[in-house]
């Protein structure tokens, strides 16, 4: 099933290619660091500039960690107390990395919220220190440079960046439900202006060089080198030797640091200088913010209290408000969720299964309707020569054309150049003829979910690919072994389930069977993890996993419906938890035809487990013509914007012949919470009970990404271990007395709620 | 109409030296054995059964940077004055040609058939078919290198080849949304159809589009991506000013000494005559290293000084088989021999054509760096020309980039664009090619080398390259 309903906060993560915080050992090791020799920090002194290099060689990025901190600390000591050294020039050793934050694991491993608190405190003195530099620092930015390493930037007196695409400024810690907590809260609104600053913090977005260059964030910029006469790129030497000789510039006054301000500039300041106007400012943003995120995330509001009070009682009580706050957040659940979360992003986008025996190049995908559309346009600008085949030139002609769109969106905000555009269509071939298919590495079918038609098209497509050929099928509810059954060879079968839209949702659920080999599985993860997927792997059967859960909740939903709540009421409590939108939504954007399909399906295969609302509900809504999204009535009737969206009243009419009485005892609006989440949390632990799934990360990755499962929760077995197993059951007991089987918790539950040392997450 | 100046030199008339060519040719009977008479270490790169194409005569009009003499003509005017002081040059008979090629990079929508619009205003026979190619700097290669093809493919014996360039005027075009309006205008059937078509136009519509002389397919301008060629060869600021200020000096002595000659004069009409080359400027280091960066800045190292500038010119050439040039009794100035072309990535190796093309271009002819004798490199900037020396030096750029053994090696300073460049003799895109084959045969003869060797680079990361060889004096 297709589901859009990632967090808007949580959407943006995927832009954040580098991991801005790393686990590594470096803690271990930093108790004797001032002893030891210094291993992430080395300068040189060019003229009278001293080069300060930062590499930490222990990890793939550098951290802020408390190694790096304490050798910073000292090698400025030095550099300061050295009369000879007129000026400084920050830079990294990696390449497409400057420092990509703090070190996660740092604040994870504090215990409480004072712990954290000094942390930030001594981060803000370090900064601070830098801030009030005697000589001139500049910060020589190449790659990511996020979080604290963003704050350090910030407290330099000059910023150059390069301006090549791995170069990204940005405060993610919003993200991991914190907040920039080394003066970041401080600063970044006097270098941006508070709009900006809010934007930036509150959305933890990547911002390019160009873009931070237009923002006053950086000064100068460098274009990154071609290849030159030795291995490596030679852009860190050429932004090393421009930025030293800024910095000796900068020391002789040849170049000022405080530039002259535009009148435009003048004005603005004068402005914000004005107390109304900021509180206009704050009120605006906290508003923002409650509609955005229902409260639901603690960070951002904590955000702007700090550079609220930073900006109205100055410097020092901001310092203040910034280390509390961040020590009280890193304590919150949400962030511990969302940390969580986060690692098992990068879990999920690493390949554990190595590289398989035959890279795959080339793509074929049958069917151009919506996800193979999709799937057709993430393979073709990540480099795949792709052939889309289709029965009828008409959807061909659809399919090209909104891919085409799409990247020509990017072509006009400037993202990409129309060259790239060009080059990248010129990987897609669309035909209605299996030509080509006799070279193809891999086939994905994303027809329409029938087994015979699958069946037949397996037996079609077997005749003209090569032995090496893998067959994936894009289906959301039929067992691949199905499928396989009518292969011979069904040790290349493999199910590889997107979620619509394919070029926005991150995850892909990549199903296997018995018969499905080691190596077909390896080019599967490779394409998914190229095509720039968030990965897991499950067991084949009915619904797999994701559709299981949510269907789950759609079948409560519906009945919650039939029992006369209100459709806005659903959705708002379905948003109080957490979700972005409410099911009937997600139920749209994927088809009501589709979802009664699935439903059908799924009951078939599990009996009266999958009960709850009348599926008759759908059924007409269905011979209605309600199919969703895609006719722009379903449950509600869609305007032309995103955002416009209505009741459908005919719905409400149907339903009236369906109506059933509410049990008053679990309708109260925790209950309905609960009896929508508690099913589909159930499942997961019954699909990790089964084996279906093989780990609680990959079941609570799978339900951020696949189907909104709130980040502020961590997902459905992180939640279980917050809210308390035992506390679930016997909720969940209570709806069992009224509906039945429905709401049994599944062995491993009870498992857990009998044991409470027992939790999915250590 | 502008017309020619006979100013110069030999061969107006045709009578008195044919005969006596005609009869040295029926004395030496293959090119060969001369070859071997004059230089006895270097062989010749003649091929049994191929034809030997030679260039009987290559002339220019003076460079003049853009918006000064040549600024009220048009790109055919120039081409037409190369053409005519090419006919004036070799008098041969109007009729006597059997194609004429032209290159030219930015066209005049007008007469985009440069080649014909100039033949046919030349005097040329209007039985002579002519056809235009583009390249960008070195389309007045790929015009030569296209008659060698048609001689040697047997299509013809004597053509044309050359190139122009006209940059004081170029097209400047309405806006898209202007141009749409305009187009439907002509449609428009009834008054308010036009009414409500002129009532759509909106202020931001009369904004005009420019061309850009940047790449295409990665919207940069070549000058910055010169600079950053600069950088990444690790070039600095003064070997770029120096080599600038070298190309200049070089320039004015040979502009003194009057080893200029393919230049003709042109009577401009309203004007005076215009006999020279007119931006060749040696300025001083000093005075050269106080310029600001022109594209990357603050710290680029490109600068208008080190660049070539923006040039009106034409040029033209006479390219025969040697055997029917020596039967209309001439005396070839060279043999036009291998040639490549090639190409590379238009983002980081755009200015580097002469870096690929040139070891190729070598292994094709047989020979090595230290059998050339005179190079004649186009010198775009002299940041790309020091970029492609460092890379021509390097094991590790041939290895990793050209899948090549080993290095080309450098060419020795003391061969190499003795007489100027584009950097200061003026780089008329479209034209520059010619110059420098001419130059090659006017060098070899003058010094008295045998090979010569010509290597350019051009927009969209391509290059080219040519071998020629002295002809037996």
């Amino acid at each position: 099933m297709a589901v859009s309903r990632a967090a808007c906060v949580f959407s943006k993560f995927a832009t954040s290619k580098y991991p801005l915080l790393s686990g590594h050992i470096s803690r271990n090791l930093s108790v004797s660091s001032s002893l030891a020799a210094r291993t992430h920090v080395s300068y040189e002194l060019k003229d009278d500039v001293a080069v300060i290099r930062l590499n930490d060689p222990t990890a793939k990025v550098n951290t802020l960690s408390l190694q790096m901190q304490s050798e910073l600390t000292e090698v400025m000591g030095e550099i300061w107390s050295n009369g000879g050294v007129k000026s400084a020039v920050f830079i990294s050793r990696k390449p497409g990395c400057f420092i990509a934050g703090a070190d996660i694991k740092m604040i994870q491993a504090c215990k409480s919220s004072e712990e954290v608190t000094r942390l930030s405190r001594e981060g803000q003195k370090m900064l601070e220190k830098i801030e009030k530099s005697p000589i001139p620092i500049v910060a020589a930015i190449h790659g990511s440079c996020l979080g604290g390493g963003l704050e350090l930037a910030i407290a330099c007196q000059y910023r150059i960046a390069t301006k090549s695409k791995k170069t990204v400024l940005g405060t993610p810690e919003v993200m991991l439900g914190l907040l920039p907590g080394a003066g970041g809260t401080q600063r970044l609104p006097k270098m941006v202006g508070l709009p900006g600053a809010f934007d930036m913090m509150l959305t933890g977005k990547n911002i390019r060089a160009e873009k931070a260059k237009k923002m006053g964030l950086v000064q100068q910029l460098v274009d990154p080198l071609g290849p030159g006469l030795k291995p490596g790129d030679r852009t860190i030497e050429y932004l090393e030797e421009v930025a030293v000789d800024v910095a000796k510039q900068i020391a002789n006054k040849k170049i000022p640091l405080t530039k002259e301000k535009s009148f435009m500039q003048k004005l603005q300041d004068a402005v914000m200088d004005l107390g109304p106007v900021r509180k206009k400012i704050y009120k605006t943003v906290s508003e923002r913010v409650l509609k955005e995120t229902k409260n639901i995330y603690p960070a951002p509001n904590k955000i702007i209290e700090c550079v609220q009070t930073g900006m109205e009682q100055g410097r020092e009580a901001g310092y203040l408000a910034e280390a509390e706050n961040f020590g009280k957040l890193a304590m919150t659940s949400e962030s511990k969720a969302m940390i969580g979360v986060y690692h098992g992003h990068v879990a999920c986008r690493k390949n554990q299964l190595g590289p398989p025996e035959k890279e795959v190049k080339r793509l074929a995908i049958l069917g151009a309707g919506l996800m193979g559309t999709g799937i057709a346009q993430v393979s073709i600008d990540k480099g795949f020569t792709t052939i889309l085949k289709d029965t009828t030139v008409d959807s061909l002609s659809r399919g090209h054309e909104k891919i085409y769109q799409s990247l020509d969106t990017k072509v006009k905000r400037k993202a990409m150049t129309s060259f790239e555009r060009d080059t990248m269509m010129s990987n897609l071939s669309v035909q209605t003829d299996y030509s080509g298919f006799e070279s193809a590495d891999m086939v994905i079918e994303a027809v329409f979910e029938d087994i015979n038609l699958k069946t037949k098209v397996v037996k079609e497509v077997e005749a003209i690919v090569p032995p090496h050929c893998i067959f994936a099928s894009n289906t959301s509810a039929l067992p691949i072994k199905d499928i396989a059954a009518a292969s011979q060879r069904p040790e290349k079968v493999i199910g590889m389930h997107y979620f619509s839209p394919v070029e926005k949702m991150q995850l892909l659920e990549i199903i296997i069977t018995d018969k499905t080999s080691k190596d077909t599985l390896a080019s599967a993860v490779s394409v998914g993890l190229k095509q720039g997927k968030v990965i897991i792997i499950v067991k084949d059967g009915p619904g797999f996993y994701i559709v299981r859960c949510i269907l789950n909740n759609f079948l409560e939903y519906l009945r919650l419906f039939q029992e006369g709540v209100e459709l806005k009421r659903l959705d708002a409590i379905s948003e109080s938890f957490g979700f972005h939108t409410g099911i009937s939504v997600v139920a749209d954007e994927v088809g009501i035809d589709v979802v009664l399909h699935i439903s059908e399906n799924l009951s078939k295969a599990f009996g009266p487990r999958y009960e709850g609302g009348n599926l008759e509900i759908v059924r007409t809504m269905v011979e209605k013509g309600f199919l969703g999204r895609k006719c722009e009535k379903g449950f509600s009737i869609y305007g032309t914007t995103r955002e416009e969206r209505r009741v459908n009243p005919e719905v409400e009419e149907i339903l009236k012949k369906y109506r059933v009485p509410a049990p008053l005892a679990i309708s109260s609006d925790f209950d309905i919470q609960l009896r929508m989440v508690s099913r589909c949390i159930n499942e997961s632990i019954l699909c990790l009970q089964e084996g279906v799934l093989a780990s609680p990360v990959e079941g609570d990755i799978g339900a951020v990404f696949g189907y909104g499962f709130p980040p502020s929760r961590g997902g459905p077995f992180r939640f279980v271990d917050t809210f308390g197993a035992e506390r679930l059951v016997s909720t969940m007991r209570r709806y069992e007395d009224v509906y039945g089987n429905q709401f049994t918790p599944c062995q491993l539950l009870l498992d857990h709620a009998k044991d409470p040392s027992k939790k999915f997450y250590n | 109409m502008a017309s020619m100046l006979l100013n110069s030199v030999r061969s107006c008339s045709v009578s008195p030296t044919w005969a006596v060519r005609f009869g040295a040719r029926s004395l030496s009977t293959t090119a060969q054995l001369q070859a071997q008479v004059q230089t006895k270490s270097k062989k010749t790169l003649a091929r049994p059964g191929m034809k030997n194409i030679v260039l009987v005569e290559g002339v220019r009009t003076p460079f003049l940077l853009s918006g000064t003499t040549y600024a009220d003509l048009m790109p055919h005017d120039l081409a037409r004055a190369a053409l005519q002081g090419l006919l004036n040059r070799t008098g041969i008979p109007k009729d006597a040609v059997d194609y004429i090629i032209y290159g030219t990079v930015i066209q005049e929508v007008k007469t985009s058939n440069v080649a014909r619009e100039a033949a046919l205003g030349a005097g040329f026979s209007d039985k002579i078919p002519a056809h235009t190619v583009t390249m960008a700097c070195i389309s007045s290669n790929q015009a030569m290198t296209s008659a060698v093809g048609l001689i040697a493919a047997g299509q013809c014996d004597a053509v044309v080849a050359g190139g122009v360039e006209f940059m004081s005027d170029v097209p400047i075009r309405h806006s898209r949304k202007m141009r749409k309006t305009m187009l439907s205008l002509n449609k428009a059937k009834t008054l308010g159809q036009r009414l409500s078509l002129i009532g759509s136009i909106r202020m931001a519509h009369l904004s005009p589009e420019l061309p850009a002389v940047a790449e295409f397919s990665t919207a940069e301008t070549m000058g910055h991506s010169a600079d950053r060629l600069a950088a990444a060869f690790g070039v600095s600021r003064v070997e770029q000013d120096d080599f600038a200020l070298r190309s200049h000096t070089l320039a004015k002595k040979a502009q003194d000494n009057g080893l200029l000659q393919d230049v003709i004069s042109f009577k401009v009409p309203g004007r005076d005559i215009v006999s020279k080359d007119n931006g060749i400027r040696p300025s001083s280091k000093e005075q050269m290293a106080k310029l600001k960066p022109a594209f990357i800045k603050p710290h680029g190292t490109v600068t208008a000084a080190n660049s070539s500038f923006l040039t009106d010119g034409a040029s033209a050439v006479l390219i025969m088989s040697e055997e029917k040039a020596l039967a209309m009794g001439y005396k070839p100035k060279a043999y036009l021999r291998d040639f490549v072309y090639v190409s590379q990535d238009p983002k980081d190796q755009l200015l580097l054509g002469p870096t690929y093309s040139t070891p190729k271009v070598l292994d094709r002819a047989g020979l090595s760096m230290s059998d050339i004798d005179v190079f004649e490199f186009h010198e775009a900037f002299a940041g790309q020309i020091m970029a492609n020396l460092k890379a021509m030096d390097s094991d590790w750029f041939a290895q990793t980039y050209m899948g090549r053994k080993s290095k080309v090696g450098t060419p020795s300073m003391d061969k190499f664009n003795l007489w100027g460049g584009s950097l200061s003799l003026g780089h008329p895109f479209g034209a520059t090619g010619c110059r420098l084959v001419t130059t090659v045969a006017h060098r070899l003869q003058k010094e008295g080398g045998q090979y010569g060797l010509v290597a350019a680079c051009a927009a969209g990361g391509q290059g080219h390259a040519m071998v020629i060889e002295a002809y037996p004096q």
